[in-house]
């Protein structure tokens, strides 16, 4: 495992040469990724890896993709998607324009799952779904909606899980190696670059989703994030984070409740 | 390895695959009332929501069982679980923290991963317990520890339910003690007090 002061080295250069800041991330988790960066990208020393990103700027969006940690999945934790399709869509249902963000969306398949939900409620026509990642790379595939093949059977049982009553090939269209999503989906999609670090608040939300991203985060960032949150919620909008994510112990916490069924989703009260 | 990891408590890890459950309870049967270590089981197992092995193991002893959430304290003379889809890593020696990266060994959580985050932290501290199971996981983190300069304890292959996960950590690494798995249970309350 590299060594902290390592990794101190590159988290400079990459906060100093380029704008990103890494410096309150987890550090267990961190040093895996560098670690596996070294040894997906051969290099032969800590040094090497120092090196190209000081003198190879392209190379920092890989770099970037690499340290943050983008394993997602369509309907992941299905009684998740069960409560918001039987509980918080019905909520929403009741407003204008239903306005929601998933931060950290990463290659984009929860925002899938939501864009499924709300249509099948009948609701996709008149929702915004803002979906925001720092990766640039990661998130080219959002609008374009091509995930693996190989991982539709178990999103397939998600969704069965998750409450869905239709045939869930009637989403998607098998091309070779990929499902290529219906394009319907993506039309109320708004992609864009956004680190919860640094950037503000953009727009008020009846919805903000944002699970296992905080995990990554220390305490400090984790409440600063929350914070942004809270600051782009709507009174009486829902806040969703991951199944092993909590706000008992955030600075938030005391204007928030948690749904009665102990599912990680919370309702701003005031 | 971590300066000072001789004024920390002692860190016992477990980690089993397939055949591994029973023994699992038994050792966790066989713990003082006030072992003086943290003790952290990590197994492969199904991603079930109402997961029942919490239940499970608090059933068999008095010390507190926690199924590990994000930044969880470590306290000592308590029972973690690492989370069904979740890697289990060291944040802190009081502070874990869990990851949801790629699997290794087709696992999460993956054994090696929580065993080279406790040796790194733990370092001559640390226990490492391998059990039966039918994957290569555990193999690299038992070798961690014992680099690290802690104790490994094996199942021994011939009397695990499935001998594969065992047998690649001895063949991987020096380890200090292979055992039965009655021997086991007997052995570990009088390690933790050494």
């Amino acid at each position: 495992m590299i060594q902290d002061e390592d990794l101190d080295l590159l988290l400079n250069e990459l906060n100093h040469r380029y704008g990103y800041d890494f410096s309150n991330y987890a550090r267990a988790s961190l040093k895996r990724r560098v670690n596996r960066l070294l040894s997906l990208d051969k290099f032969v020393s800590f040094a090497e890896l120092l090196f190209k990103v000081k003198n190879e700027p392209h190379y920092l969006a890989h770099v970037v993709e690499q340290l943050t940690v983008n394993v997602t999945e369509m309907f992941r934790d299905p009684t998740l998607f069960k409560t918001l399709r039987e509980q918080v869509l019905p909520i929403l249902a009741t407003h204008p324009l239903i306005r929601i963000w998933h931060a950290g969306c990463s290659t984009g398949e929860e925002v899938y799952s939501l864009a499924i939900l709300l249509e099948e409620a009948n609701l996709l026509h008149k929702s915004l779904l803002y979906a925001t990642d720092l990766n640039p790379t990661v998130i080219e595939n959002v609008k374009k909606g091509l995930f693996p093949i190989g991982a539709v059977k178990q999103y397939t049982e998600n969704y069965i899980q998750a409450g869905g009553k239709k045939d869930f090939s009637s989403y998607y269209l098998a091309q070779y190696e990929w499902a290529k999503f219906h394009e319907r989906l993506s039309t109320n999609m708004i992609v864009a670059t956004h680190n919860l670090v640094s950037d503000r608040s953009f727009n008020e939300f009846q919805l903000i989703l944002c699970r296992n991203v905080l995990i990554y985060f220390d305490k400090n960032l984790q409440d600063k994030a929350l914070t942004l949150f809270d600051n782009s919620l709507e009174t009486l909008g829902f806040l969703v984070l991951g199944s092993k994510e909590n706000l008992r112990f955030s600075t938030i916490a005391p204007s928030y409740a948690q749904l009665e069924n102990k599912e990680k989703i919370w309702r701003k009260m005031r | 390895m971590a300066k000072d990891a001789l004024d920390l408590p002692r860190h016992v890890v477990i980690g089993g695959s397939a055949g591994s459950l029973e023994i699992i309870l038994r050792l966790v049967a066989c713990l003082p009332a006030r072992p003086n270590a943290i003790v952290t089981v990590v197994v492969h197992r199904k991603n079930d929501k109402d997961s029942i092995l919490v239940d499970l193991l608090s059933s068999r002893t008095t010390l507190p069982v926690r199924e590990v959430e994000d930044k969880e304290p470590i306290r000592v003379n308590t029972i973690y679980l690492a989370p069904p889809d979740y890697h289990l890593l060291v944040e802190r020696a009081d502070m874990f923290a869990l990851d949801r990266s790629e699997k290794i060994h087709y696992s999460r959580p993956s054994i090696d991963v929580t065993f080279e985050s406790v040796a790194e932290t733990f370092g001559a501290r640390a226990i490492g317990i391998l059990l039966s199971g039918a994957n290569a996981d555990g193999a690299f983190g038992m070798a961690c520890i014992k680099k690290a300069g802690g104790y490994t304890l094996v199942q021994d292959p011939a009397s695990a339910e499935v001998g594969f996960m065992p047998r690649q950590a001895i063949e991987r690494s020096p380890i200090d003690r292979i055992l039965h798995a009655e021997e086991i249970v007997r052995f570990l309350p009088e390690l933790l007090t050494k």
